[in-house]
């Protein structure tokens, strides 16, 4: 990759997180309400973006941006106050900007739609006193937003700046040169310059490399800050530069001493006509690392760890008195090396905020459009998961709260009638919990209707007439394929590919998602998710003469039942009745074809009671279980294949590999006896192909 | 290794001194049972002594199972019986042959590594015309090295081609990714 592609794909990278903050911002502004500090924020957001794309020569981009850039900055220094302006015209604004750049990484040269709409919107904003609208045409338009606001009708103000610069050693490094800069402020008006020499120390003390002048200049013109800010562009962050307006009411201070890394989040120490000072949001020192190298990393200390497992193996077999003290070195060496670990992967994980703070906005567009009125609430933005999985969760989500806006939810007349405030009210929260994450999509609204979801999945031959299901099993019946309770197909939800394509998503992260729901009261929908993709926690089994991890979270207890509480059954399978319930067992040994030549059957069968993903308890036959391991996850898949009944693999300390069995597929492997046959039938039917369905249920024991 | 290591020199010599304009290419041969193999030694990354390895389930019978190579799980084919012999039977003496076959790492299981060869394309030889489609998927040619004959095997079809009596399955091919 050339220097330029690279500069390019860091440009578009950068784009993204700006405008997400951008969106971050905006959704969350009203008419009532502005924040001065998060209007700066936005502003600059789409400055930076305009200043790479001009780079680049994106000029739709260029020409979009530097139109809300003009909107943004009056809207920041007060000239427009947000409460003339529809915030939902910027919030559209940052979907064009989002389209654009996407048009700019593809080299199209499209117009995104409602592109010219927002162009006039956005440059009324300014010029709505003087001229409405409507009444402009394009080329008076094209004019007005191309104008910087200062010197739009030719009678803008002659300002006066006093300008601070103190150039850094670094700016010199950079090879820019203060004399040019300082000839391109005298190029934009009047300009008297100072230079402040008593830095300058003894000639013997001097550095040549470093930077002892500073300059004070007052510069008048028809000239406005982002003028000036434009002319140390390239120098910003090696050097101290102050920017202040002299002869104007509205002052404002903006100081820069932001190493180049933050500019972004630069502290800034505004003083709006008020006279309130505000701080800045803390500053954030960041480094953009690619992803690669952090997980070659990981699985450079998921190795440390192996082999450290195995000295220490090896170093407890041969155990005398004088090594003991060897061994608490060991431990020791232990302990570092799981905070190592836990530190690589704590790279990865990244707070969910940057996924929630996109719904806000899915609510207000759908409550629009849907005419329900709603809010959406968001509770533990800041617990931090796997970047993997907040990527690959974004998908589910948003279809689950699209449901909860189009099914869940009545329309406000509805809800008045049964007693339930007019807005509806969605929570979106996460935690963390016993090692995984909980996240919960609820909502207030009508909840299930047992009786319409049975009828529903009775039409769609989900379910027979005999079958008698438990409220559980009726709820879990949305998760099947082609299953929708919307009567009508809307272009929100209701196409049937809904439900069961979030299940599908999640169990390939490792996760399961269950729903909760009391009729006229509303649903609740759970997801729980791995920490990370990385590591597992197992427990070790012995099977035959092979080992196998069990995953530890599928696992609900373990048994070692009498022989009567096992009943054989016709097709080969057996049942262990347990607390007066009956669970289907699988025969480790008889589903992985393992020869017990030459293994003696255990006296006692020992039982691992785990739960599928749709929360049937089944139990797997051991021959004995080793303790419990936390294991870096690697996948088959890479120089082989999936393998039935397995999710993928682990190097233990011994420096074996040992599957890891996904309960799930296991459970499949064996006949069905139970009232949801039909559904799993049905599953199977729908997917396809058997590798579809494989790759089902391969994905639920914890490894994507 | 010693040894191979000692080839690998003697063989880069003969290469600088070779005078011909024919293209000189090095395969890394092996015995399987009574016969000799060779592969490309471009596609060979290691070759390693035998370890006991972790079976996979229900799986052909000629991929032995997985194996941990420095953090990288492999699987193990079991050669001859690739080619239609007996399972072998593993003893420590035997090797690991690992390759790369496009993106992914096999390991060979052979009896053992015997030599590295400098071959011109001209001394190999194609496959003989058959009914069988088979061997000419298997190997590329045949080479007659001191009285002996080595069949060059083609990794890449080696692995996707249909087992027999395996239900039909590619063990390794990659529609099935």
């Amino acid at each position: 990759m050339s220097d330029f592609d690279q500069f390019r794909d860091t440009f578009f990278e950068e784009c993204d997180e700006l405008l997400q903050r951008y969106e971050e911002i905006a959704g969350a502004l009203t008419r009532e309400n502005a924040d001065v500090e998060g209007l700066n924020e936005m502003f600059r957001a789409i400055h930076s973006i305009k200043a790479g794309a001009g780079a680049f020569g994106f000029e739709r981009l260029v020409k979009f941006s530097h139109t809300l850039e003009n909107a943004m900055d009056m809207l920041r220094d007060g000239r427009l106050s947000i409460a003339d302006c529809d915030p939902a015209v910027l919030v559209q604004a940052g979907d064009v900007m989002h389209l654009l750049v996407g048009y700019a990484k593809q080299g199209e040269d499209t117009p995104a739609p409602n592109e010219d709409q927002l162009l006039a919107a956005l440059s009324g904003f300014g010029a709505g006193s003087e001229k409405a609208i409507s009444e402009l045409n394009p080329d008076e338009l094209e004019a007005l937003f191309q104008a910087t606001p200062e010197d739009d009708f030719g009678e803008s103000p002659i300002r006066e700046y006093a300008i601070e610069f103190r150039p850094h050693r670094q700016l010199y490094e950079g090879a820019n040169e203060p004399q040019l800069l300082i000839q391109a402020l005298a190029d934009l008006g009047e300009l008297s310059v100072s230079v402040d020499t008593s830095r300058i120390p003894e000639i013997n003390d001097l550095d040549p490399f470093e930077g002892y002048l500073s300059w004070s200049m007052v510069l008048r013109g028809q000239v406005s800050r982002s003028d000036i800010e434009e002319v140390f562009e390239f120098v910003e962050g090696d050097a101290d530069i102050a920017i202040k307006l002299e002869n104007e009411t509205a002052e404002e201070q903006v100081d820069k001493s932001v190493t180049q890394a933050d500019i972004a989040d630069a502290p800034v120490s505004i003083t709006n006509d008020g006279g309130v000072k505000k701080q800045a949001a803390s500053k954030l020192s960041t480094i953009r690392v690619d992803l690669n190298r952090v997980d070659e990393l990981v699985n450079m200390v998921g190795e440390l760890v192996i082999a450290q497992a195995m000295a220490l193996e090896s170093l407890g077999k041969s155990i005398s008195i004088d090594q003991v003290r060897e061994l608490q070195a060991m431990e020791d060496l232990s302990m570092r090396m799981r905070q190592l670990q836990e530190g690589v992967m704590a790279i990865r994980m990244q707070p969910l905020k940057a996924l929630f703070s996109r719904f806000p906005r899915i609510v207000r567009d759908l409550s629009q459009k849907l005419e329900k009125s709603a809010v959406l609430e968001l509770e533990g933005e800041l617990t931090e998961v796997d970047k993997t999985i907040i990527e690959e969760l974004a998908d589910p989500l948003t279809h689950m709260i699209r449901n909860c806006m189009d099914h869940g939810l009545e329309t406000a007349e509805e809800r008045a009638a049964v007693g339930k405030p007019e807005t509806g009210v969605i929570t979106l929260s996460a935690e963390h919990r016993a090692g995984r994450i909980y996240i919960r999509v609820s909502d207030d609204g009508r909840g299930l209707d047992p009786v319409k979801v049975r009828a529903k999945a009775l039409s769609q031959g989900i379910i027979s007439e005999h079958d008698k299901l438990s409220r559980e099993e009726m709820q879990s019946l949305i998760f099947q394929p082609g299953f929708s309770t919307a009567s009508e197909i809307s272009d929100v939800s209701g196409r049937g590919v809904g439900m069961d394509v979030v299940r599908r998503n999640v169990q390939k992260l490792g996760g399961r998602v269950t729903v909760e729901s009391e009729e006229g009261k509303g649903s609740c929908f759970t997801l729980t998710l791995p920490l990370t993709l990385a590591v597992l926690d197992g427990m070790l089994v012995a099977a035959a003469k092979e080992r196998y991890v069990i995953p530890l979270s599928s696992i609900v207890e373990t048994v070692c039942p009498d022989p009567k509480q096992i009943k054989k059954m016709p097709d080969g399978g057996s049942v262990l009745s347990l607390r007066g319930e009956a669970i289907r067992l699988i025969d480790l040994c008889a589903c992985l074809s393992l020869s017990r030549v030459g293994v003696a059957e255990p006296l006692r069968k020992l039982v691992i009671i785990a739960e599928t993903e749709l929360g049937r308890p089944v139990g797997i036959i051991v021959d004995e279980m080793l303790g419990q391991q936390q294991v870096v996850i690697k996948n088959l898949e890479n120089n082989y294949r999936r393998v039935p009944g397995v999710s993928g693999s682990a190097i233990l300390g011994d420096g074996r590999v040992r599957l890891i069995l996904d309960v799930d597929a296991l459970a499949d492997m064996t006949p069905e006896r139970n009232e949801l046959k039909n559904i799993h039938e049905n599953k199977d039917l729908s997917s396809g192909d058997g590798e579809q369905a494989l790759l089902q249920s391969t994905a639920s024991g914890g490894l994507s | 290794m010693s040894a191979i290591h000692a080839d690998f020199d003697l063989a880069f010599r003969s290469e600088e001194d070779g005078e011909t304009s024919r293209t000189v290419s090095q395969y890394v041969s092996f015995i399987v049972g009574e016969a000799s193999y060779a592969v490309d030694i471009m596609s060979v990354r290691e070759i390693k002594g035998w370890t006991d390895i972790t079976s996979l389930p229900n799986q052909p019978d000629y991929v032995r199972g997985v194996l941990n190579l420095r953090g990288a799980v492999l699987p193990i084919v079991d050669l001859a019986r690739r080619l239609g012999e007996d399972m072998t039977q593993t003893t420590p003496r035997h090797v690991v042959v690992i390759v790369a076959i496009e993106e992914r790492q096999v390991g060979l299981l052979v009896d053992a590594v015997s030599d590295i060869l400098d071959v011109t394309d001209d001394q190999i030889k194609p496959v003989p015309e058959s009914g069988s489609k088979q061997d000419s998927d298997l190997f590329k040619g045949f080479l007659t090295e001191k009285d002996q004959m080595v069949a060059m095997l083609k990794l890449d079809s080696l692995l996707s081609l249909p087992i027999d009596g395996a239900e039909g399955q590619n063990a390794l091919s990659p529609t099935l990714q």
